[in-house]
């Protein structure tokens, strides 16, 4: 059976070019960086390495890049560390409704601490309004988070739109870029932000190594305290052969980015477009244009995700699904219920992530093979019978 | 999340007693597709006795296995014996479920519970049919 992988924004295999670098670092070179001796200084040059590739994947100084252990780290780091470190000059914080919960929960956590969080809604199509950024600013505010892309519908926010107002009104700006990095180019001075978090294994790099960028000059508090890594700001022995494999991943999307955009965009389309043909009642979740390339987020009325991933699955075909089955606190999708999808149709979500690997072949099969899928469950649903007993009555 | 018995696998993937009955004696549909769940049962009744059930189901592979699963415990059942069918009994018959989505076990329940309510009232009888108090989750909307 062919099997599928439509699931990228999950996680990506390790490049085999990633995995030959990192190897070498596991038993033969596997010395600690804090050490002094030649073992030692042997892992330390190739984290310093790893780094200035990482920080040349989204133009940043190597000295401006910290390493964590995963996306979630860098984005608890930056809400965290920038708010509690500036909070001298206010303690307001600006966050958008569809941020990862890695960025929504530490503002919750920041709200019982004294900060104050307003939490911004987007349009229909997951657009945050610059404006309603401006709007937002008070004298209080200290910082802004709004992510460079959804990871669920894939939506790329204004970034450079708002980050002349935060820029101009002298408040901080970090943006969640976990979603974006290595899809779409992504770079800190174009981007005019303060504060960038990315992590390996969203681009072909393995899992346990991420980053946060942080401008020269920005105090940031430690959130993992008692050792000088990091040059004192994140405490923990490196994950050296991580590390490694996310210098060696930063390297590989640098060069091949704007192959990646063409390359799974057009797959992207082709099965949209395939799906569209072929399936009624299904609502494409997102922006229509600014949107990753590599993303497809699509709701199908009077069908339930999970069900429809399991069948997939039978096929060979992973995907994600945003239904509130899935999920243990059975609620549907937040970002979902912020762009207004009705919450029925929300749980009859798929998230759909292309990647490399993926061939028109493997998108043809997903085409043949999905239509009859939300056929057979729509005439198990009784919600389909409803409509269909609707739809002959008016008649 | 837990992983689903092989038995709730097999119901989900080749569901029993999938579809309608017309002129059924009783129809029951629960749940609601917010929560993501929504189940219908018909049942056909002879001498007290379930003849026929037949479900329809919007929900997840929990929802769809419990639906075919208590459709095929009520058949052959009398009413009484139908009233009798729990929660518990239908997972339990699945080889158990996920914690996470016991609330669909209980939707079954209900479900049948729905249709007997029906069945009574159908027949101008006073139900004695006690729908149960716990719907499974709660439903904070953040």
């Amino acid at each position: 059976m062919r099997t599928v992988y439509l699931d990228h924004a999950a996680t990506t295999p390790v490049h085999p070019k990633v995995l030959e670098a990192m190897l070498p670092y596991f038993s033969g070179k596997f010395g600690n960086p804090s050490n002094l001796h030649d073992i030692g200084r042997e892992a330390k040059n190739a984290v310093e390495e790893a780094r200035a590739k990482t920080a040349a994947l989204v133009g940043a100084a190597p000295g401006e890049i910290y390493f964590t252990s995963s996306g979630a780290e860098s984005n608890n780091f930056a809400l965290k560390g920038l708010a509690q470190a500036n909070s001298q000059k206010g303690k307001h914080i600006i966050v958008s409704q569809i941020e990862h919960f890695s960025i929504l929960h530490p503002a919750k956590t920041l709200e019982k601490s004294g900060f104050t969080v307003t939490y911004l809604p987007t349009d229909k199509e997951g657009l945050v309004n610059p404006d309603d950024v401006a709007k937002a600013i008070t004298k209080d505010t200290i910082l802004v988070s709004v992510m460079h892309a959804n990871n669920e519908i894939g939506t790329i926010e204004p970034i450079e739109a708002i980050s002349k107002i935060t820029r101009e009104k002298g408040i901080l700006f970090h943006t969640d870029a976990v979603a974006s990095t290595g899809w779409i180019p992504v770079n800190v001075e174009t981007l005019g932000v303060d504060a960038l978090s990315f992590s390996g294994h969203q681009f072909y790099g393995p899992k346990g190594a991420a980053a946060l960028f942080v401008r020269k000059g920005v105090r940031i508090k430690p959130q993992i305290e008692g050792g000088i890594q990091e040059d004192g700001r994140r405490a923990g022995t490196e994950n050296v052969p991580a590390l490694v494999g996310l210098g060696k991943a930063a390297e590989l999307a640098a060069a091949e980015v704007g192959n990646r955009m063409r390359y799974t965009s057009q797959l992207r389309d082709k099965l949209q477009k395939g799906l569209q043909d072929r399936i009624e009642d299904m609502v494409i979740n997102g922006h229509p244009v600014s949107r990753l390339p590599h993303n497809l987020n699509v709701s199908f009325w009077y069908v339930e995700g999970e069900s429809m991933l399991l069948f997939l699955n039978m096929e060979g075909i992973s995907v994600s699904s945003g239904s509130a089955c899935t999920s243990r606190s059975l609620k549907s999708s937040h970002v979902l219920t912020c762009i207004g999808t009705d919450a029925a149709v929300a749980n009859g979500t798929l998230l759909m992530t292309l990647g490399m690997g993926n061939s028109a072949e493997d998108i043809d099969y997903v085409i043949e093979k999905l239509p009859p899928i939300v056929q057979r469950l729509r005439e198990m649903s009784p919600l389909y019978e409803d409509m269909m007993k609707k739809k002959a009555a008016a008649r | 999340m837990e992983q689903y018995s092989s038995k709730v696998m097999d119901h989900f993937a080749h569901p029993h007693n999938v579809g309608e009955i017309e002129n059924a004696d009783g129809v029951g549909t629960v749940g609601n597709p917010v929560c993501g769940d929504v189940m219908r049962l018909y049942i056909k009744v002879e001498n007290n006795i379930i003849t026929d059930a037949k479900f329809k189901t919007f929900g997840c592979g929990a929802a769809i296995a419990t639906s075919s699963m208590v459709t095929d415990l009520v058949k052959g059942k009398t009413i009484d014996e139908a009233l009798k069918v729990s929660n518990a009994a239908v997972a339990e018959a699945l080889g158990g479920l996920p914690k996470v989505k016991m609330h669909c076990s209980v939707l079954a329940e209900e479900a049948l519970k729905s249709a007997l309510d029906d069945y009574y009232k159908k027949k101008g009888v006073a139900s004695p049919v006690k729908m149960p108090a716990e719907s499974g989750h709660e439903h904070d909307m953040e």
